[in-house]
């Protein structure tokens, strides 16, 4: 059996799903119904300025007949008083003592605000703080939230005065609504943060309502943009993991990582961890489901441990991270064709059109006896010497492992992009660029 | 099995007799497994979790298949009925948890059934066992019949420390799941996997072992802690016609036992079958029947199609398979000089409700006719366990109904070293093996109960997990 505990730098969690500041960790009866069903850990919703809410707060993506594949909301930190919070923190760290208690929290941005706060919380007996600096809706506009967190010199700052009140572990919680998230990593890691966790919820409008022209979410005849989250917003998030996670800075101040975004499912978390977090976090999933899904990510997750041969969650933390390249660094001679299982076909003719009006026309239809056929049939046949390796085909087949990608040998060299315009820097006019494919038998069709 | 269930292509003319005997429904596929379990909602305190007379926490198991978690599936549903694969098969599951699912009203219920054979199927080919069994408690039980009720209450008992013994009559154990399930339901293996699971907890399985004849019941009440009595019932009874013992007439039972053990090509059938009664059983024979090669298979029922005991997908599964029905229709001679002939039958009318509610069935008078027939398969119930109640007498055990009385809450008899369960107490509720395994499941916790005063650690799998405070 794997052992599923983690130290976040230095905050202890039986395992790594945390609730993520939001609603469902909103109260003590919540956060403590959550641990005894079998949650590590949990970051408050986020305490600080006094707030008032409206209604409706949530709007949702459903996908084809499947709901909330994305969800996005505007409500704002917890709207319950300062001290009750901070009583019911103490309350569950009490009748929680091995389960991670962390306080998110977001005030004006005065240094003394912040360290009042801080103090505050700490009388708690909480694990240690993340900084709220990614809020998109209502704090932002208040000049907090996501307003501090797009200004990498605020991030700093703020982390500075945090770090200069408090000997807890600080996390400071990155929003995605930025150019490049690698600039708020680094501020906070020059503001001695203990952590980083991304990320925050994404600028967004659900749709229009058609009848109505009214928009989602409708506020009383109003909407705006609010934070957008679930599953559909999971590639970004592994997208900008990635980037921390391998960015030098952030790898030299050896951060512990917090993910979050879209993860449902333990499969999820594992992606996330291999990609460089070592604890997660978990909002949408539980608001669709409730806290027991965490049974099947803790035994999920632990099998899986085990039919790798990892015994502890710090063995494969970022063991994917070496593999995050870039564009000019793949290799240019990798050459793959598409093969179709014609056992397997099933005759949607899905490839052939995706091939013929989307990618480069290289899938015939070909009418052929296949296999016990008594007559002849039409089956998708590859031409693989026009075959470019895009892969839409096996994207857009429907049925597993019928159509996939082989590897070929071409003989081309094996050669990046920026090797290659490192030794020949002429290829970047067309006519040498021609005569260079014809030595490295490239054609394009 | 729900309507929308993708059976084989069957075409019984296209096919060899090994292939009509392969089970009905194909395996799931992972991907229509994974599409199934996630159009699962998810519910919580769930329908379909109460539905199911062992409260396996379905919800679960399904969602496991859908995050790829099957191993965990598999543990989920074994917690719960040891005889999961078994039960996948051969629940009735749309009178049970496909039944009450919440999609059942607007869309279609979830394949519940087919989704658990998913789960058990691969806890069964990649060998995984999930239970050990229990730190000896000192304790001693025996169990008479292993067929489901005493596999699931041997297995729970020795997940607990028991040292549990079966004594089997039949030369298998499993009971009517390894000899009375058509084996297009069920193939024999599946029922002898879950015995080789049980035994692989450390239950010791003796088979050919009689009571009365090979054991004596007053040495197990005498040598054991308690004695769990799971015998099930007997042959099917006489029908008191004459002609009843002619070559050629069968009893039920016996015709489905041969499909189990014998080579399908040595199994004798006629060309012209009449099976009397209209039951799940009878309803098994005739599809054999079919099967094997029977060019006429008619089912004989004095009373109409509304009063038939089968469940209703039975008949719909057996009027595609093309078996006649004969309703209103009383058996009462075969015909036949050195072997059956014939059937003669008397037409029927419904009256007025009989003391079963249902509507009495009356002879028609001047009706009788004679159904040529070569073989008559006789499926009109089974006998009580008469001989074990008699010996249980003895020990003031009481019967109900002609079954074997206990309380529902423990499965005890009125003797306390003795517990019972499965079809031979059922005297109200379905006969069913899922209904048996929970017999087991409540006689062991029961057992330890009262044997070692603490409450069963597996005690919370005997109710549906219900969470929600009701206001």
């Amino acid at each position: 059996m794997a052992d599923l505990s983690i130290d976040f730098c230095g905050i202890k969690s039986p395992n790594p799903f945390w609730l993520a500041s939001a609603p469902p960790s909103n109260s003590a009866y919540q956060v403590q119904k959550a641990f005894s069903e079998g949650w590590g850990g949990a970051v408050w919703k986020t305490v600080g300025a006094p707030v008032l809410n409206v209604c409706n707060r949530y709007g949702t993506i459903d996908y084809k007949g499947s709901k909330i594949i994305g969800l996005n909301n505007v409500e704002l930190i917890s709207d319950r008083p300062l001290d009750v919070n901070l009583r019911e923190m103490k309350e569950t760290k009490r009748n929680f003592p091995k389960h991670a208690v962390i306080a998110s929290i977001m005030v004006e941005s005065k240094k003394e605000a912040w360290q009042e706060i801080v103090k505050r919380v700490e009388d708690t007996g909480a694990d240690g703080f993340e900084l709220n600096f990614g809020c998109p809706h209502g704090m932002s506009e208040r000049g907090m939230g996501s307003a501090m967190g797009q200004v990498p010199e605020y991030t700093c700052m703020v982390t500075e005065w945090v770090m200069e009140a408090t000997k807890l572990p600080v996390i400071v919680k990155l929003t995605p609504n930025v150019t490049d998230i690698v600039q708020p990593a680094r501020a906070a890691i020059r503001g001695k943060a203990s952590a980083l966790s991304l990320i925050n919820t994404i600028n967004s409008i659900m749709g229009v309502d058609l009848d109505t022209f009214a928009i989602k979410p409708d506020v009383g005849g109003k909407g705006g943009h609010g934070g957008y989250a679930g599953q559909a917003v999971k590639p970004i998030a592994l997208h900008l993991l990635s980037a921390v996670a391998s960015d030098i800075e952030v790898q030299k101040a050896k951060v512990p990582i917090s993910g979050i975004g879209g993860i449902e499912t333990w499969q999820d978390a594992a992606e996330f961890i291999l990609l460089g977090s070592t604890s997660v976090q978990v909002c949408t999933a539980v608001m669709k489901w409730g806290f027991r899904i965490v049974d099947d990510m803790i035994e999920g997750l632990s099998n899986w441990m085990d039919s790798k041969g990892f015994r502890t969650i710090d063995d494969f933390v970022g063991k994917s991270l070496p593999r995050i390249s870039s564009f000019g660094d793949f290799d240019l001679g990798f050459q793959s064709v598409a093969r179709i299982d014609h056992d397997k076909c099933i005759h949607c003719n899905l490839c052939y059109i995706a091939c013929n009006d989307a990618a480069h026309q290289c899938i015939d239809m070909k009418s052929m006896k296949w296999n016990g056929d008594t007559t002849e049939k039409l089956y998708p046949v590859v031409r693989e010497e026009d075959c470019v390796g895009c892969d839409l085909c096996s994207r857009v087949c429907p049925v597993d492992d019928c159509i996939s990608m082989v590897e070929i040998n071409t003989g081309r060299p094996h050669i990046t992009w920026n090797e290659l315009v490192k030794q020949k820097p002429e290829i970047l006019e067309w006519d040498k660029m021609e005569e260079y494919r014809k030595t490295a038998n490239i054609h394009i069709h | 099995m729900a309507e929308h269930y993708k059976p084989q292509k069957y075409k019984a003319w296209e096919l060899t007799l090994e292939e009509r005997f392969q089970e009905y429904y194909p395996p799931l596929s992972e991907r229509e497994a994974t599409v199934e379990a996630n159009r699962c909602l998810f519910c919580f305190d769930a329908p379909c979790m109460v539905a199911c007379p062992t409260h396996i926490d379905i919800p679960t198991f399904i969602r496991k298949i859908s995050t790829g978690n099957v191993k965990g599936s598999a543990k989920t549903i074994l917690e719960s009925n040891l005889l999961g694969a078994t039960c996948s098969r051969v629940c009735p599951v749309e009178e049970l948890c496909e039944g009450a699912c919440v999609l059942k009203a607007e869309h279609k219920p979830i394949m519940i059934g087919r989704l658990q054979r998913y789960a058990m199927d691969y806890a069964s080919e990649n060998n995984l066992k999930f239970f050990e069994k229990g730190k000896s408690n000192g304790k001693k039980v025996a169990v008479i019949g292993a067929g489901p009720a005493g596999l699931s209450c041997a297995g729970e008992l020795a997940k607990l420390g028991f040292a549990v013994t079966c004594f089997e009559k039949k030369p298998m154990a499993g009971g009517l799941d390894t000899y009375g399930i058509v084996v297009f339901r069920e193939p024999v293996q599946v029922s002898l996997s879950e015995v080789k699971l049980v035994e692989d907890l450390g239950v010791s399985v003796k088979t050919n072992m009689e009571i009365g004849k090979d054991i004596i019941l007053d040495n197990l009440v005498n040598e054991y802690d308690a004695v769990f009595v799971s015998v099930g019932l007997g042959n099917v009874p006489d029908m008191k016609i004459p002609g009843e013992n002619l070559p050629g007439v069968l009893d039920g039972l016996d015709f489905i036992e041969e499909t189990k053990v014998k080579k399908l090509n040595e199994i004798k059938f006629g060309d012209r079958i009449s099976i009397i009664g209209a039951g799940n059983t009878g309803i098994d024979c005739a599809t054999i029947a079919r099967r094997l090669g029977a060019k006429r298979v008619t089912m004989v029922y004095r009373r109409s199609e509304a009063e038939m005991p089968a469940y209703h997908f039975e008949y719909q599964f057996a009027l595609g398979e093309g078996v006649s029905f004969m309703f209103l229709t009383q058996p009462i001679e075969i015909i036949g000089d050195k072997k059956v002939e014939g059937l003669k039958c008397i037409r029927m009318d419904l009256g007025e409700p009989d003391a079963s509610g249902r509507r009495m069935p009356i002879a028609v008078p001047d009706s009788e006719f004679i159904l040529p027939c070569d073989m008559v398969i006789k499926a009109i119930g089974q006998n009580k366990p008469n001989e074990m109640i008699a010996a249980l007498s003895k020990y003031g055990v009481e019967t109900r109904k002609g079954y074997i009385a206990v309380d529902d809450e423990t499965k005890r008899t009125k003797h306390a070293k003795i517990f019972a369960g499965g079809d031979c107490i059922r005297s109200h509720g379905e006969a069913s093996t899922v209904m048996a395994v929970q017999d087991g499941k409540i006689a062991a916790a029961a057992i330890h109960k009262q044997l070692l005063g603490t409450a069963s650690p597996n005690e919370k799998h005997l109710e549906p997990v219900l969470t929600a405070p009701v206001k």
